[in-house]
């Protein structure tokens, strides 16, 4: 996924704001190019799960079907630990044609991001490129 | 009868429908309905013990059924429903 600065930008602040609890968000695609960033609530509201709002949810989806956008990717925060799918993110995740992008806070000041796609249990980094 | 509207991850299980129309009262009897006429959707929509599967959300003009009746609620003609895979996960 190739994913303009201001959106990156915006997702690590999320990322930071709801920490030390994970963040959860979606991003909207055309092609492979996020267009569209949108933050969710994180209903579990702690470091260790998250579970996007369903109410965010059908808000977001609906604005992505209104632009004639894709759910290209769906992001998520690791203030624990590697920005890694764990295991639970591999059996939950229900989108094999989104990119999961986890931004890892733990592993040092910088916040270490990184995409992946998740199909059938395997996982795959994925390149994502800021520009 | 109501109109579910089949999110893009869930097309390939239903013959590609972006849209059903099915007969029934209630939530319950159209996804039973859906999960009967399409069994690879089942586990997706539906719990071990025959409730809603925990991470699916499903929408009754716009509401999350949880808040409503769940699979009591009522649906009528005019009503719609969406089906979306829940967006879940964690660091274990």
């Amino acid at each position: 996924m190739e994913i303009p600065q201001a959106l990156y930008d915006r997702m690590v602040t999320h990322a930071r704001a709801e920490a030390p609890d994970e963040c959860c968000g979606m991003i909207g695609t055309r092609g492979a190019v996020a267009v569209s960033l949108y933050e969710a609530e994180n209903t579990a509201h702690t470091p260790l799960r998250y579970e996007l709002s369903s109410r965010d949810q059908l808000r977001i989806q609906k604005a992505l079907d209104a632009a004639d956008l894709e759910l290209g990717g769906i992001y998520h925060s690791h203030t624990r630990s590697a920005p890694y799918p764990s295991q639970t993110d591999i059996n939950l995740a229900f989108y094999p044609g989104a990119v999961y992008i986890i931004i890892g806070l733990a592993t040092g000041p910088e916040a270490d991001v990184r995409a992946y796609r998740i199909v059938d249990g395997q996982v795959r980094e994925e390149p994502l490129v800021v520009r | 009868m109501a109109t579910i509207r089949i999110p893009a991850v869930l097309r390939n299980a239903v013959g590609g429908a972006r849209e059903l129309t099915i007969e029934g009262a209630n939530v319950g009897e159209l996804l039973n309905v859906v999960t009967s006429t399409y069994p690879d959707t089942r586990d997706q929509i539906f719990g071990p013990g025959g409730d809603l599967n925990r991470y699916v959300n499903v929408y009754v003009n716009d509401e999350d059924v949880r808040v409503l009746r769940g699979l009591d609620t009522a649906v009528g003609e005019k009503d719609t429903l969406v089906i979306l895979p829940a967006m879940a996960g964690g660091d274990r």
